[in-house]
């Protein structure tokens, strides 16, 4: 199936007849979520409403995580397989990742301030996601620095794969180091702590994240194979034209 | 402050971003499609280059 998607015209077709589907169904499970955090969920026994953060806060990180590893496993495809559309998924999902990771930290600080008493700390999980964020910007800085798209592609390629050590970083940190930070608390080997009243609804909210996610990558896929012809098209264009001036 | 305006302010932040990718992605697929349209109405392709 992946190398049927390698020809661009195929996969602008096929993500073309998906993208309303997976966007109608973001829509529509962001709404219940929402209800369902906004009517339903119960305030916290100790931090009271203040937990609706963890709401949009832990989908955001998790997300962050997620494209990154898409983007690295992209990465791979460019370097080993010269998967010709792996580049262009690497691309699309970088500004992706970057804005889940910036409403991580925005979220997290607007959070950290009623219950820890300060909107920073230079603990691990905190300063490991900083990093992260820094990482994709670089990314954004790399496509935007080399015009040529393989030679970005490629480029972008390693930085990504260097820095995938990061992720590992920012999904133990709180297990290898003390944190101010609280430890996982959904995806753990003794199984979530926190009560299905709030876990459904974070989970809700968790799969609608992701779908508005592969939706804003399956549209930014589309249109950098559109920029990617305009390129093409306008080079020839000069071509032709320096041609009929000679 | 109330807890009240740290919850607001983050749904604020987190609807503004996913509102902004959004919106740029519908310009900027719209701005290309327009550029490609253009390129090709002028009669410019890929098999162009042949003749």
């Amino acid at each position: 199936m992946i190398r049927d998607l390698a020809n661009p015209t195929r996969f602008m077709s096929l993500a073309g007849a998906l993208l309303p589907w997976v966007s109608g169904v973001a829509v529509l499970l962001l709404a219940i979520g929402l209800y369902q955090v906004w009517f339903v969920a119960p305030a916290d026994y100790q931090q009271g409403e203040t937990v609706k953060i963890m709401y949009i806060h832990v989908p955001a990180a998790w997300l962050s995580l997620f494209f990154y590893s898409t983007m690295a496993l992209s990465a791979l495809g460019t370097l080993v397989w010269r998967h010709p559309l792996a580049d262009v998924s690497q691309k699309a999902a970088a500004p992706i990742g970057a804005a889940f990771t910036l409403i991580c930290l925005v979220t997290g600080s607007l959070w950290g301030k009623p219950m820890w008493g300060t909107y920073w700390q230079w603990d691990a999980r905190l300063t490991s996601m900083l990093v992260m964020l820094l990482i994709y910007l670089g990314i954004l800085a790399l496509w935007n620095a080399i015009e040529e798209p393989n030679r970005a592609g490629r480029a972008v390629s390693i930085l990504t794969l260097v820095g995938a050590v990061n992720v590992p970083i920012v999904k133990f940190s709180v297990d290898w180091w003390n944190t101010l930070h609280q430890p996982a608390s959904v995806f753990r080997l003794g199984g979530p702590t926190i009560h299905s009243s709030m876990l459904i609804p974070l989970l809700v909210i968790a799969v609608a994240f992701t779908l508005v996610g592969v939706a804003l990558h399956l549209a930014g896929m589309r249109t950098e194979i559109l920029r990617r012809r305009v390129r093409t098209l306008t080079i020839l264009e000069a071509e032709r034209l320096d041609a009929r001036a000679a | 402050m109330t807890h009240g305006f740290f919850i607001a302010f983050a749904y604020a932040v987190t609807a503004l971003v996913i509102g902004g990718l959004v919106v740029r992605a519908v310009l900027d697929h719209r701005a290309q499609a327009r550029a490609l349209a253009a390129l090709e109405a002028r009669g410019v392709s890929r098999r162009s280059r042949r003749g």
